[in-house]
């Protein structure tokens, strides 16, 4: 409820200093400060023609093919480097290294191997989440409190039931804050690499916003970038991590 | 069941003296064995040897003839910090090791609640273990271990980390338990009175040079009162040999 009354005052302030600024004294131009009645205006003009809508399906899905596909390398990755020393001691470093990669460096890659393209979105994708989340499992996985395997070991834990049974369960919490972290990752990803190609999406929305002058749009789909990440993370990850912190007694 | 230790030795490389020094001993089936010693004597790298969880240096533990090299579900270990899993309640933690060992479904269930009505926690067989008191926890693993029916017990100082008037009625259980099953058990414990209360013998281990400075026989009838003045000779007995190899 605060944060609603929070809210409403932000965007009031936001009116009366672009009134103020703009309209009044002219200190800048109204092409490139955005007002929140010209937001709101633009929403209700792409509402109309749906155009928003299908920006938004579009760039959506691409994120959740792209965080999938991220999800399989990264764990897939993280166990190996996990599980095998010599890899923990050489990979490791250099994932890391690689993580801190901002993942606009990866679009001439992308454009070069596959064109301006789905497929080139997505490369750089999983390439901007992938590697975080490797990182993570690996993290989670040595973070499982020694005790479980020991006392697995002694019941006559096999190789594949300790990775089933004890590791996998152990490590959950901190997997699900590993993979909530790596789709903050992808969906930023996403965006630089929709800016770059001409496929129908939110960051082509806002590109062609600044192409065509119009300050408007392009605050519009920050707005809504913001809006579907704070969605995602609030419905999906922080759900299943109270979820299961609940039913271990740890929140 | 017969599990016999020759000769063993165990030196960690970051130490300079050998923790553990030519061991021998014989654990006879269904016996009761405590070993004592003061911190640092090498108790729990002793049992830690048994279970498999370290290699030693020199020397051998055999179980029935066989040499013990890795962990195995016939040498189950109950620990200090009970070591149950917190995402399963009381009743699939008791079940755990039997879905290891894939025993049929009903037969798990079957030995679980046995083993549950025993530590007399079957009212609580669904909880979960945030939701269960530390006495319960450490019946729960109580219940978990004897479920295995592995051919020894090891249990390293399991009532340590209770208060003073959880960990006395769970001894009194475990003695009550013990002369129902007559399970092979090696108990590790630094409390000599424990010691004298539950086993058949007391070995006492010395942390000056890591080897057993004496094994006592306990034979006083069970149950055992502490007070008995039996029970208080024997405790003083011990107590002055682990407190005479203590000084350094």
């Amino acid at each position: 409820m605060s944060m609603i009354i929070f809210l409403v005052c932000l965007i009031l302030a936001w009116q009366g200093f672009y009134y103020v600024g703009v309209d009044l004294l002219g200190l800048c131009k109204s092409y490139s400060v955005p007002s929140p009645m010209g937001v709101g205006e633009r929403l209700i003009e792409l509402c109309q023609d749906g155009s928003i809508f299908v920006a938004i399906g579009n760039s959506f899905l691409r994120g959740l093919i792209g965080f999938g596909i991220a999800v399989l390398i990264g764990i897939v990755v993280g166990l190996l480097i996990n599980h095998f020393k010599f890899l923990n001691k050489n990979l490791k470093p250099i994932i890391l290294g690689i993580q801190t990669l901002p993942s606009v460096c990866w679009v001439p890659f992308s454009i070069l191997w596959f064109g301006l393209s789905t497929e080139a979105i997505l490369f750089v994708v999983v390439m901007g989440a992938a590697f975080s989340i490797s990182i993570s499992v690996d993290n989670a996985i040595n973070n499982i409190q020694p005790i479980y395997k020991k006392a697995a070991l002694t019941m006559g834990a096999t190789k594949k039931q300790m990775y089933l049974h004890i590791v996998f369960p152990a490590a959950l919490p901190e997997l699900i804050a590993g993979l909530k972290q790596g789709w903050s990752f992808a969906w930023r990803a996403l965006m630089a690499g929709e800016v770059m190609t001409t496929s129908i999406g939110l960051g082509q929305t806002l590109i062609m916003g600044r192409d065509l002058g119009d300050i408007d749009q392009v605050m519009l789909v920050m707005i809504i970038i913001v809006l579907m990440g704070i969605l995602i993370d609030k419905c999906v990850f922080s759900t299943i991590e109270k979820r299961i912190l609940k039913k271990r007694g740890l929140a | 069941m017969s599990l016999s230790i020759k000769n063993l030795s165990k030196k960690f490389d970051n130490s300079e003296k050998s923790t553990l020094n030519s061991i021998d001993l014989e654990i006879k089936d269904g016996e009761f064995i405590c070993i004592v010693g003061a911190s640092g004597c090498g108790k729990t790298t002793l049992l830690n040897l048994i279970a498999g969880l370290e290699t030693p240096t020199t020397g051998e533990i055999l179980l029935d003839g066989n040499k013990v090299t890795k962990p195995g579900a016939d040498r189950t270990v109950m620990f200090q910090e009970h070591g149950l899993y917190p995402w399963l309640n009381v009743v699939d933690n008791v079940k755990f090791p039997l879905k290891l060992a894939k025993m049929p479904k009903e037969e798990q269930e079957k030995r679980a609640e046995h083993y549950l009505k025993m530590v007399g926690l079957i009212e609580y067989k669904d909880y979960p273990i945030h939701q269960i008191s530390g006495g319960m926890r450490q019946r729960t693993a109580l219940a978990r271990a004897l479920a295995m029916d592995s051919k020894i017990l090891l249990m390293d100082e399991p009532f340590s980390a209770l208060d003073k008037q959880t960990s006395n009625q769970l001894r009194a259980e475990l003695q009550k338990i013990w002369i129902e099953t007559h399970k092979t058990i090696l108990f590790i414990t630094h409390s000599v009175e424990e010691s004298v209360y539950l086993s058949d013998r007391v070995v006492v281990l010395s942390p000056k040079t890591g080897s057993i400075t004496d094994i006592v026989d306990i034979n006083i009838p069970r149950p055992r009162e502490v007070y008995s003045p039996e029970f208080v000779e024997l405790r003083h007995k011990i107590l002055d040999k682990v407190k005479g190899e203590n000084t350094l």
